[in-house]
């Protein structure tokens, strides 16, 4: 038993108000809870509430309303009075935090200190850097010099993911209101509270009825949404599978699409690089979110001259990980997120391990219910393994080693990916070296999973197409040439 | 667990071993700059955000109280002041024998830490207390005289009774690299301790790059001293999390490469139970249960004892009582 054992630290969940049944969020209002099914708190299994599956009637409906914000209100008001209330959002998210972070933690199973410290502030802070932007778009380079002034493309139907709940949903909508779009938005169907609670943010600001329409279901309602002939635009974060099925979908359409979908990125460890950091940086690249990260370090690329000893420090730190109750405050790692990801992961583990990986844990003891997979680390991969080329979602790293920068470059850009990138090294001409070679959106030098408003995201290859966040973020939401107007941005 | 050997030492033992560690048949300062040089290097960023992550464990209840007197009993509670007086330090003495008058199970701090011509008093006033008394020496603070005077300072420490003797090193050859005096000076000081434990204070606040710190921990552990200490208290700034955090990875992987554990001691500027508590997460979390006794970990404070005491009571009562519940020492 260890000296300093941490009492438990649970955060309270009397912050926030879960109602037992929600409807969709279209106009303004919420409509009755119909056709529901549950979404559950994947720590211990129980029913969080029921929420409604959106038909195509419902999607209809919010597209209709998004429609008729866009012409009537959204689309013409100034940039300066759609920055106030996207501050005015912002504002709202910061003073809720707590309820956000707790209600998010619920739903989704990952740590509180991550809902508190990541997810929430990061969300704030995407609201607040586009608010900035709206009465700037002239200014953000998006057009040539003399041609006419950037203008939103109308209704944008966005499709987000389970693993950031409300800090995708920042990113789909901050930008798409800050440059005068209107939105139809559904969130995963096992994380659609916080969503549903960031309508009620909206009421709350007194955004006009409609520029913000809120529709939950499954991939079904998902799919209404993306083949629906009044959606001008999609974004799409999920899965490269789906995001395929998107493109074909609006494939000979005038639909815009920008799609943020899988990687597997390299993490490349140099022997040169500061150790004790690189192993936090691996740590931090796999095992943040229980590695339901689209940018994840989950490919450890390292020289394999320091092979075995960044092995061994990796391990001792993972044996202080602590894994646990989400709600507990000292939890390093919470729960899967679905019983469907669960047996992804397992089931892909096992095909490492069958194709001659090793696979390790830390000592820890899961909860009894609820969805859970211990932290594993599996040595001894190759590049023709499975856990090497296919995105495995979760709390798993596989090591593979390298001799040289060429082959680390080589290695690390052998996948259908392009997401991210981590390189740790010293040496500052190898970082810019490396950066300018790897095929990948993001390349984080000495450190890895950093995310920031004012830096753009997004992938090559089956990691999808259009940037978000940054300058370049906004390029996706507007349009330069004068055939598509229907209305003001100014 | 490795335990240091208290033997003395000589310093010509203390070199063997250092050649020994470096692989070398001549310590020069050539070697000991391309062994120092080698050493991985320290992401400021990454050491700091690691710092700051480990800074928000939650400490509550049980594990708080637990945390609070494992604390009170790492202190060395200090008074370096040129206006100490006889009477200044023994009623500082007299805090450490009783630190709260009003619940005897409070445990003792681990040692009184004053100037050298303060040793005699000090270890009059504890008697036979088991609290150490531990003197700077080495023309504390600044390091700036002459090597004979700097064995003579520890000498007369030594002499008049003190258990531990913390030293500086010599900033400015370190800085200017020339190691080999800053072993040499360490090793010199730790024969002259006899029996007495060596701190060997790196004053990171003039280092001010983590590599440096990194650097100045493993010289100071080769050549020969029983604890890393971060600062003088004299100089901002003093402790910090990060700095630390270096230094307890340091005093980590030094054991696991000569089997000889050395020990960690925060300085200055650790003033609050919540900051005390992070430190304590920090060592359980990066050097390990080892640690986390004052046998190997000490905070080098004066204030700091009075906010435990305050809220060892507020855990006790219930109630957060004030300043004048504590008494001044």
């Amino acid at each position: 038993m260890p000296k300093f054992e941490y009492a438990p630290a649970p955060e309270s969940r009397a912050v926030v108000t879960i109602e037992e049944a929600y409807g969709h969020f279209v106009d303004g209002a919420f409509t009755a809870p119909a056709e529901t099914f549950p979404t559950l708190n994947p720590a211990d299994e129980t029913v969080l509430a029921q929420v409604s599956q959106a038909g195509s009637e419902d999607v209809d409906r919010a597209v209709a309303a998004a429609r008729r914000a866009f012409e009537g209100v959204w689309g013409r008001m100034s940039g300066a009075e759609r920055g106030k209330y996207l501050f005015r959002i912002a504002r709202i998210l910061q003073e809720r935090a707590r309820e956000f972070a707790v209600l998010e933690t619920l739903d989704n199973g990952k740590p509180i200190k991550e809902t508190r410290d990541v997810d929430v502030p990061i969300a704030a802070a995407h609201f607040f850097y586009h608010a900035g932007w709206a009465d700037k778009l002239e200014y953000a380079g998006l057009s040539a010099s003399g041609a006419d002034v950037p203008r939103p493309h109308g209704v944008v139907g966005q499709v987000i993911p389970w693993n950031f709940p409300l800090l995708m949903l920042a990113w789909k909508i901050a930008p798409a209101l800050a440059t005068g779009n209107t939105v139809v938005l559904k969130p995963a169907e096992t994380t659609p509270l916080t969503a549903l609670l960031f309508a009620e943010v909206c009421q709350q600001a007194g955004l006009p009825a409609g520029v913000v329409n809120i529709v939950t279901g499954d991939g079904r309602t998902g799919q209404a949404l993306v083949e629906h002939p009044g959606v001008d635009k999609i974004a799409f974060t999920g899965s490269t599978e789906v995001g395929k099925s998107i493109a074909r979908s609006i494939a000979g359409t005038s639909k815009k699409a920008t799609l943020e979908l899988g990687g597997k990125a390299a993490n490349i460890v140099f022997d040169d690089a500061p150790i004790d950091q690189a192993v936090e940086g691996i740590v931090g690249g796999i095992f943040f979110n229980q590695g339901q990260v689209c940018c994840a370090g989950s490919r450890l690329l390292v020289q394999e001259n320091v092979h075995d000893e960044v092995v061994s420090r990796l391990k001792r730190r993972l044996g202080t990980l602590r894994v646990g109750d989400p709600m507990d405050k000292n939890s390093d790692l919470g729960a899967i997120n679905s019983k469907a990801q669960l047996e992804r992961i397992t089931s892909l583990v096992e095909a490492g391990v069958a194709e001659g990986a090793e696979r390790w844990s830390p000592e820890c003891s899961l909860p009894a219910k609820g969805y859970w997979f211990p932290p594993t680390v599996l040595t001894g991969v190759s590049q023709t393994h499975r856990v090497a080329t296919e995105e495995i979602f979760g709390p798993v790293l596989s090591v593979l080693t390298f001799r040289t920068p060429q082959e680390a470059v080589a290695k690390a850009n052998n996948t259908a990916y392009g997401l991210s990138a981590g390189v740790w090294t010293e040496k500052g001409s190898r970082i810019l070296w490396m950066a300018d070679h790897l095929r990948a959106g993001v390349v984080w030098a000495n450190t890895f999973n950093r995310f920031d408003p004012t830096s753009p995201f997004g992938g090559y290859k089956e990691s999808g197409y259009g940037r978000e966040g940054g300058r370049h973020g906004l390029e996706a939401y507007v349009t330069t040439s004068a055939s598509t107007l229907t209305g003001a941005a100014r | 667990m490795v335990t240091v050997s208290t033997t003395t030492r000589t310093a010509s033992d203390v070199a063997a071993q250092a050649r020994d560690v470096l692989g070398v048949s001549r310590l020069t300062n050539r070697a000991l700059t391309s062994w120092l040089h080698g050493l991985p290097g320290v992401d400021q960023v990454g050491n700091e955000a690691r710092a700051a992550g480990l800074g928000t464990r939650s400490i509550k209840t049980t594990s708080k109280a637990w945390a609070i007197d494992t604390a009170i009993g790492m202190i060395d509670l200090t008074t370096l002041e040129g206006s100490d007086t006889v009477g200044k330090v023994r009623s500082l003495c007299a805090k450490a024998l009783v630190p709260d008058p009003l619940d005897p199970s409070t445990p003792r701090p681990a040692a009184i830490c004053v100037y050298g011509d303060m040793v005699a008093t000090a270890k009059a006033a504890l008697g036979d207390s088991g609290i150490h008394v531990a003197a700077v020496a080495t023309a504390f603070p600044s390091g700036r005289a002459s090597l004979a005077v700097k064995l003579a300072d520890t000498r007369d420490a030594v002499e008049a009774g003190a258990d531990e003797i913390d030293m500086v090193i010599d900033r400015g050859a370190f800085l200017s690299g020339d190691y080999l005096t800053v072993f040499d000076q360490i090793a010199q000081v730790k024969q002259a301790c006899g029996e007495a434990h060596l701190k060997v204070i790196l004053e990171t606040g003039e280092l001010v790059t983590y590599d440096n710190a990194r650097r100045a921990s493993f010289l100071a552990m080769l050549a020969g001293g029983d604890f890393i200490k971060t600062s003088t208290g004299k100089v901002g700034p003093a402790a910090t999390l990060p700095v630390t955090l270096v230094m307890l990875e340091a005093v980590r992987d030094w054991r696991e490469l000569t089997g000889v554990q050395v020990g960690v001691k925060p300085a200055g500027g650790i003033r609050t139970t919540k900051d005390a508590i992070k430190y304590l997460v920090m060592v359980s979390e990066v050097a390990g249960d080892d640690w986390l006794t004052p046998e190997w970990f000490r905070f080098g404070a004066s204030s700091l004892l009075n906010d435990l005491l305050l809220q060892r009571q507020k855990l006790t009562t219930g109630a957060y009582s004030g300043a004048d519940y504590v008494t001044l020492d």
